[in-house]
C-alpha cells in the first residue's frame, strides 16, 4: 500500500503512515466516518421510501389531468369536491372522459390479532378502466357485484397465509366498517407512510362502507383529453372553465410531482428525514474535522520542521488531503456495506421501499470525500501564517 | 571519509559566488505592548564561503534568535540579512522557500517524523527538491546514513533509536541535500563525545571539499579547536570575534 500510495503521489505518503502509525484511532476515525456514512444512507433510504411511496398510487392510475380540492395538496387531504367540477369539466373541448374518485381512509382487522389502515378508492367499475394501470383495469370489473373489494397484497402486516387462504378461496368475506365485504382479487401497489396499503371498491360500495359520504361530493376528478389534444391546452381550458376558488386544475404528473415536494418539504416525516440528512452530514464533518485537526495539532513540530526544510503550505494542505480521502473511502466501504444490510432489515420489517439506488453510492462517496477535504482544509489553516520558528 | 563528496551525486554541484552570510544593523524584538522586549541589538556579522563559524554564548544571548532570523525561519524586523546574495527582509514567501532549500538545518531537537523509518525521514531532505525517482534516493540515502554510522539502522523508526541515534539521523536529513550553508543550533548536545566531534569533522570536511558553510551554536568547548571562526554574544549583542 506504501508503495503503491508513493508511485500514485509521487512522494512519500506521509498522510497514510501518519494515520497507520496510530492504529487504533485509525479505527476510531473509519468507525466515525462510517457512521456518518450509515447515518446519511439511511435518512436518504427513508427520504426515497417516502418519495416513493408518494408515486405508487399515482403509478397505479392512468390519467391526463387530475382535477381536485383547491386545498388538497395530496390525494388524502383537502375538501370534497362538487361533482358539477366533473360535468363541467366534460364540457371543455378537448376533454374526452372524466370520472369522479372517492377516497377514504379505513381501518381494517384482517385477524383477531392484526389492524391495518387502508387507503380506500371508490370507482366506477364500467367506466374507470381507462384512468388505471392495466393490472388494476383488467380486475375492476369484478367490483360489479355490490360490497366486492379488491386488495393490494402487498398490505403491510397482513400475512403471506393470508394471501394464500384468500388464493383458495378459504376466506373471503370480512367485517368492515360493520359492513362485510367479499375480497374477490388482489392488486399490488404497496405501503407508505400514512397508510398499509390499498382498497378498491365500487363507488356504491364505498358510499355504504362511508356512509357520511355522498355521490355528490368525491374528492377527485380524473380527466383523459382526446388522442390528438394538446394537454397543456386543455390544461388551460379547464383551469378556465373550474372556479378557482374550489378547485384546482393540474396536469397529471405535475400533481404528483406536487404531491411530492409537498410531503417531503413542508410535513413534519419529510422535514425530519431531509433534517436527518443534514444531521448526518454535519456529524461527519465534526468526525473528521476532529480526526483531522487533532492529527495537525499532534505533528505541528514534524510540519514546522519541514517548512524549515522548504516544504510549501500546499504540501501539507495535501497530506491531509490524502488523510481526508482515505479516511472517506475507508469508511465508505463499511459504511454502506452496514447500510445495505439495514435497508433490507427494515424494507422487511416496514415494507417500506427502501433501495439503494444506483447514484446515491457515488453521491454519499464525493459528498463524503468533499467534507473531509473541507475539514482538513480548516484544519491546516493554523500551519499557514506561523514562522517555523514559533512551531517547534 | 572522502567518500562524502559523493553525496553531489544527488543533486548538481553548485558553485556559489554570493556571500553566505552578510547581516548589517539587525534588530529584533519578542512580544508586543508592554511585553515587549528586544532580543538582538544592531548585530553585523559577515561569514564567507566554506567556513565553519561557531556561535557561543551564555543561555538567553541571542543565539538562536540570530540563526533562525539568517536561517529564514523567522520574519526579519529591522535591519538587514542577506543570504546568499538574497535579502530577507519583506522578502515573500516565495523566495523564503526557495532560500530554505539550499540550507539544511539541524536543531537542537531532533523533530524527526515518529511515523516515517530513518531512510525515509532522510528521503524528506531530498523530496523536497521536486519529486524523485526510487532508484536516484535509496543510494544516497544510505550513504549519509552510513557515513553518520548507522548503515543497521535504515528502517527503524525514531522510537526504536537512540537519542544520539536519531539526532545522527536528523544531521544526515540536513546534510542530503547538498546545501550551501547549514545552520546547527547545539547539533552534538545528544551526541556523546566522539560522534559529536565526527559530526564536527564532517562538516568541516564538506567545507573544504565542497564550499558547504556552517553557523553552529555550541557549549562543547571540545570541538572548539575544529573552528574557522568563533564569535561571542552577550545580551544580544556580538561582543568578540575572533579567527582560529
Ligand atoms: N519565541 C519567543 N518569544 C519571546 N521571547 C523569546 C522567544 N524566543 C526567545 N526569546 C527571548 O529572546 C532572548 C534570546 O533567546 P534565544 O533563544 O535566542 O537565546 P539563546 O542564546 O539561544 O539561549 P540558549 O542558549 O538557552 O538556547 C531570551 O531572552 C529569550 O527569553
Ligand atoms: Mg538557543
Amino acid at each position: 500500500m506504501t508503495a503503491m500510495l508513493t508511485r500514485l503521489l509521487g512522494r512519500l505518503p506521509i498522510g497514510w503512515l501518519q494515520l497507520v502509525h496510530k492504529k487504533s484511532r485509525l479505527a476510531a476515525a473509519i468507525a466515525g466516518v462510517a457512521f456518518a456514512n450509515i447515518l446519511i444512507f439511511m435518512q436518504l433510504g427513508f427520504l426515497g421510501a417516502l418519495m416513493e411511496s408518494i408515486m405508487l398510487p399515482y403509478r397505479a392510475m392512468d390519467a391526463d389531468v387530475l382535477v381536485s380540492a383547491s386545498d388538497a395538496n395530496t390525494l388524502s387531504d383537502g375538501s370534497n369536491l362538487p361533482r358539477q367540477r366533473m360535468f363541467q369539466a366534460l364540457a371543455v373541448s378537448g376533454v374526452e372522459d372524466a370520472i369522479p374518485v372517492y377516497f377514504a381512509k379505513l381501518d381494517w382487522e384482517p385477524a383477531a390479532d392484526a389492524s391495518v389502515s387502508l387507503h380506500v378508492f371508490g370507482i366506477d367499475p364500467n367506466r374507470a378502466p381507462a384512468f388505471w394501470a392495466t393490472e388494476i383495469a383488467e380486475k375492476l370489473n369484478r367490483l360489479r357485484l355490490p360490497d366486492t373489494a379488491l386488495l393490494d397484497r402487498k398490505t403491510r402486516n397482513i400475512s403471506p397465509a393470508f394471501f394464500d387462504d384468500l388464493a383458495s378461496g378459504k376466506a373471503r368475506s370480512f367485517e368492515m366498517n360493520n359492513k362485510t365485504i367479499d375480497i374477490v382479487d388482489t392488486v399490488s401497489i404497496g405501503a407508505g407512510f400514512e397508510a398499509d396499503g390499498y382498497l378498491f371498491v365500487s363507488d356504491q360500495t364505498f358510499l355504504r362502507l362511508f356512509p357520511s359520504r355522498v355521490s355528490g361530493a368525491p374528492n377527485h376528478v380524473l380527466v383523459n383529453i382526446e388522442p390528438l389534444a394538446d394537454r397543456d391546452t386543455v390544461v388551460a381550458a379547464l383551469q378556465n372553465a373550474l372556479p378557482a376558488s374550489d378547485t384546482i386544475v393540474r396536469a397529471f404528473d405535475d400533481a404528483a410531482e406536487a404531491d411530492r415536494t409537498y410531503q417531503t418539504t413542508e410535513r413534519p416525516v419529510g422535514v425530519v428525514f431531509g433534517f436527518g440528512v443534514i444531521i448526518g452530514v454535519l456529524v461527519g464533518i465534526i468526525i473528521v474535522y476532529q480526526v483531522l485537526s487533532t492529527d495537525v495539532a499532534d505533528h505541528l513540530k514534524e510540519y514546522a520542521t519541514f517548512k524549515a526544510i522548504g516544504y510549501r503550505q500546499r504540501y501539507f494542505l495535501g497530506i491531509v488531503f490524502e488523510e481526508a480521502a482515505i479516511l472517506a473511502v475507508f469508511g465508505f466501504v463499511p459504511g454502506i456495506l452496514i447500510a445495505l444490510g439495514l435497508y433490507q432489515v427494515v424494507s422487511a420489517v416496514t415494507g417500506l421501499p427502501l433501495v439503494m439506488v444506483a447514484e446515491r453510492p457515488p453521491a454519499v462517496l464525493f459528498g463524503t470525500i468533499a467534507m473531509c477535504v473541507f475539514s482538513g482544509a480548516i484544519a491546516t489553516r493554523r500551519l499557514a501564517g506561523a514562522d517555523p520558528a514559533d512551531l517547534f | 571519509m572522502d567518500a562524502i563528496v559523493d553525496l553531489g551525486a544527488t543533486r548538481a554541484h553548485r558553485v556559489d559566488p554570493e556571500l553566505p552570510i552578510l547581516v548589517s544593523g539587525l534588530n529584533h524584538w519578542f512580544g508586543t505592548g508592554e511585553a515587549r522586549k528586544q532580543a538582538l541589538f544592531d548585530i553585523d556579522l559577515t561569514i564567507d564561503r566554506g567556513q565553519l563559524v561557531i556561535l557561543m554564548g551564555p543561555s538567553g544571548s541571542g543565539k538562536t534568535t540570530l540563526l533562525t532570523l539568517i536561517g529564514c525561519l523567522r520574519d526579519v524586523q529591522a535591519g538587514s540579512v542577506s543570504l546568499l546574495g538574497q535579502e530577507l527582509n519583506d522578502a515573500s514567501e516565495a523566495v523564503l522557500v526557495r532560500q530554505r532549500r539550499r540550507l539544511g538545518f539541524i536543531f537542537q531537537l531532533h523533530n524527526l517524523h515518529e511515523s516515517l523509518t530513518a531512510m525515509q525521514n532522510v528521503r524528506m531532505g531530498l523530496e523536497v527538491h521536486g519529486k524523485i525517482a526510487s532508484s536516484s534516493w535509496r543510494p544516497a540515502a544510505e550513504h549519509i546514513l552510513s557515513l553518520l554510522g548507522l548503515e543497521d539502522r535504515l528502517d527503524y523508526l525514531p522510537a526504536n533509536l537512540s537519542g544520539g541515534q536519531k539526532q545522527r539521523v536528523a544531521i544526515a536529513r540536513a546534510l542530503v541535500g547538498n546545501p550551501d550553508i547549514v545552520f546547527a543550533d547545539e547539533p552534538t548536545a545528544a551526541l556523546d563525545a566522539e560522534s559529536g566531534r565526527h559530526v564536527v569533522e564532517m562538516l568541516k570536511l564538506l567545507g573544504r571539499e565542497r564550499g558547504t558553510t556552517t553557523l553552529m551554536v555550541t557549549h562543547d568547548n571540545r570541538i572548539l579547536d575544529l573552528a574557522d571562526r568563533i564569535v561571542q554574544m552577550q545580551d544580544g549583542r556580538i561582543v568578540e570575534d575572533q579567527m582560529t
